[in-house]
């Protein structure tokens, strides 16, 4: 057993780490930002609807019935926010796998979202939960179900959340300057990237499967068999779009953190990424085109739903699709931009038609979160925002690796 | 079926399932599709028949099922009108519906799957299919994710949404009076004997034997002899079932069905993306100054 401690302690200069850990708690930058504004009440009251919503059931807080057991908790935090979290799996897999260069200066930003993603929509995940402190019954054996595709998720969310933390580990390593720590962190990071790319695949595509077995409760244009594959394709330009947007905010908010060089190379890295876009979305619009001749749907689109279907696929897949094919051939970054939160508006609606919009379409009473679901939505959103700000003002993420990296490696 | 499942995850790039694992992967389904009476140490699931040309609406069945699990007892009574529901305070319901041969009543709860959607859907098998026939709920087991609610195809869980230790509510065909060699409750106290409790095999004979006596009183069917891969509880009565609210578009394989093509080929996955990655990694190794491919 090698002492982390001590490594830790040696390596740092002989500054002790615990004094350089609280030194660094203290807040940086502006109080006073728009984002703080809006953002602190918003948490202030979610902080009091989950005491609340502990304290009295899920009920009292949330609109969810008899019928539609999962809503927006489910539908939006965990089932798009994935989808969303999906680009650190792409960019990992390309940089280390692919050994493509270009896009290293994004990888750990793109890795540090995504981790922080999984942790707050697991999060969000036990405030869904009845009985959250029997969460570990799954992981303990009290029993296993391994005929559920939710066991195999939820297995897989908490081995991913491991996979990424080592991923990103050297970066806490440089930042408290342990040298010997990083050195054994980062030759462990091509082993956590080949097992996360295969959790991804697994659980992008098992978040779809978890609705297999709600054939007749989802509307026809969005229930079929391939709601796996569809889920995991569309994971991969759902991911991408939100690197290409919030590397696009990043570049201006934090720019004081991005060397001149990686600044650059930013318009470059998401020219690169149009095109990947472009070419899977195309994967994913032929796929559906599949699904509905396969499924035989015809009947179906002369109806409001099938109208509200029509436009997600043209609205939202294929004007998207051709936003960032002709932004790619012109290299004209704000198309890209533009694209990237079309597709993004995309993913939210589809992943919403299936989990809540079409699923018990219906009903008599059907479900509509309440506003209470929504500023907790928020919450936890914010929260993530908040915690990744600290992040990145603190840790070489953005930012270039102190200089004794190179020499280390 | 053009493509299936299994052709379509082949097509993530996995072109390399073995043929002795697609030889087992057929073998496992065949056999799941043969409707399963027994489980594996062949004890014969127990059931109940419901026998609708029967039923009186006296709702005795719900008052006794109220008394054994510590319920409030029914306060409202059928109603052609209103389709009463059973929810997080009643685990049974009778209805009354206006149908084509006068009004009928018709008793609803949990169906007791032969292969159940919930219990397949519970990752920590809270949700239970007991060797005995019924599906039953472990508090203990559970963490209230309510993935059964949304499996189920009867909607039959029900959830204590204002509870801050809610429970997944649900019949479980008096489990503990069925160990100790009892029936039901609804069952022994039904005065019109409309529920009969027998092993599944012995139910469907006695179903056929009423019906074929009296062929103009029954229609002929039963239901839940192969709705949703076949379930424990069974009705006979004298009109279609879609007339009694009972849904008859359920499909006949059963439900877990339909994640075993994601579910097989987990395993193939997790052998060989890997060791596809593995050697992507080792090709562009020393690729040093490789930019996209163009
Ligand atoms: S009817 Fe629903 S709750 Fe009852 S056994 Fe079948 S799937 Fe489970
Ligand atoms: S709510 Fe409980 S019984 Fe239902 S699937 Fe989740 S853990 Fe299992």
């Amino acid at each position: 057993m090698i002492n982390t401690e001590q490594i830790l302690a040696k390596d740092n200069d002989g500054k002790p780490v615990w004094k350089f850990l609280v030194s660094e708690l203290k807040p940086r930058g502006k109080y006073f930002t728009p984002f703080n504004i809006i953002s602190v009440p918003i948490i202030l009251i979610g902080l009091v609807l989950i005491v609340i919503r502990f304290i009295y059931g899920i009920g009292s807080v949330t609109n969810l019935t008899q019928e539609v057991p999962w809503g927006l908790w489910i539908g939006f935090d965990v089932v798009t926010g994935v989808a969303f979290a999906g680009g650190a799996y792409v960019i990992t897999f390309m940089v280390y796998i692919l050994n493509i260069k270009k896009y290293h200066s994004i990888v750990r930003v793109t890795v540090l979202n995504g981790f922080l993603a999984y942790v707050f929509y697991a999060g969000a995940l036990l405030l869904d939960l009845g009985k959250p402190w029997n969460v570990i019954n799954p992981i303990i054996g009290n029993n296993f179900g391994v005929s559920s595709v939710l066991f195999l998720v939820a297995w897989h969310f908490m081995l991913y959340m491991i996979a990424q933390l080592i991923e990103f580990s050297p970066a806490i390593a440089e930042w408290i300057g342990a040298k010997r720590a990083r050195k054994i962190l980062s030759s462990m990071t091509i082993a956590a990237v080949i097992f996360g790319i295969t959790l991804s695949t697994l659980h992008q595509s098992g978040l779809g499967a978890l609705y297999l077995m709600a054939k007749e409760k989802i509307h026809p244009l969005w229930y079929s068999e391939f709601i796996p594959i569809l889920f995991f394709v569309s994971s991969i330009f759902a991911g991408l779009s939100m690197v290409i947007f919030e590397g696009s905010i990043s570049q201006k908010v934090f720019s004081d953190q991005i060397s001149e060089k990686n600044h650059k190379a930013h318009n470059g890295i998401l020219h690169g990424l149009s095109k990947i876009c472009a070419v899977t979305m195309f994967v994913y619009f032929f796929m559906q085109i599949l699904t509905f001749i396969h499924g035989k749907r015809w009947n179906f689109i002369d109806t409001p739903m099938g109208y509200w279907y029509l436009t997600e696929m043209i609205g939202f897949v294929l004007l998207p699709m051709m936003l960032y094919y002709f932004s790619f051939r012109a290299n004209n970054l704000f198309l890209i931009k533009l694209a990237s939160i079309i597709t993004m508006i995309g993913i939210i609606i589809n992943r919403l038609n299936v989990t809540i919009i079409g699923f018990r379409w219906d009903a008599a009473n059907p479900y509509y979160p309440s506003w209470m679901e929504i500023v907790v939505t928020l919450t936890v959103l914010f929260i993530e925002i908040w915690i990744f700000r600290w992040i990145v003002r603190r840790l070489p993420v953005l930012s270039e690796s102190p200089s004794w990296v190179e020499e280390n490696d | 079926m053009g493509i299936n499942r299994l052709d379509f995850f082949k097509v993530l790039g996995l072109t390399g399932v073995s043929l002795a694992f697609g030889g087992k992967l057929n073998a496992r389904q065949t056999k799941a599709d043969q409707p399963e009476l027994e489980n594996e140490d062949q004890t014969e699931f127990v059931g109940i028949l419901y026998d609708s040309t029967r039923c009186v609406g006296c709702q005795e069945c719900e008052i006794v099922c109220a008394k054994t699990h510590g319920l409030p007892e029914p306060v409202d009574e059928p109603n052609p009108d209103i389709v009463r529901k059973t929810n997080e305070t009643r685990r049974t319901v009778v209805n009354l519906y206006e149908t084509t041969k006068d009004a009928m009543l018709v008793k609803t709860q949990c169906m007791h799957c032969n292969e159940p959607a919930c219990a397949s859907a519970c990752l920590t098998q809270a949700m239970f299919k007991t060797k005995e026939g019924p599906v039953i709920w472990r508090e203990d087991k559970c963490m209230g994710c309510r993935y059964c609610m949304v499996s189920c195809p009867y909607d039959v869980p029900k959830f204590e949404y204002h509870s801050s230790n809610p429970k997944i509510i649900k019949c479980d065909m008096c489990f503990d009076r069925v160990n100790e060699g009892s029936v039901p409750a609804c069952v022994e106290n039904c005065p019109a004997e409309a529920l009969t409790f027998g092993t599944r095999r012995e139910l469907i004979a006695e179903a056929r034997r009423r019906i074929n006596n009296d062929p103009d009183l029954y229609y002929d069917g039963i239901y839940g002899e192969h709705e949703a891969g076949g379930t424990g509880v069974l009705y006979i009565s004298a009109v279609p079932f879609e007339e009694l609210g009972l849904n008859t578009s359920l499909q006949k394989k059963s439900y877990p069905e339909l994640t075993k093509g994601f579910l097989y080929s987990v395993p193939s996955i997790f052998i060989l993306w890997p060791a596809v990655l593995l050697g992507m990694f080792k090709a562009t190794k020393n690729n040093q100054n490789q930019e996209e491919n163009d």
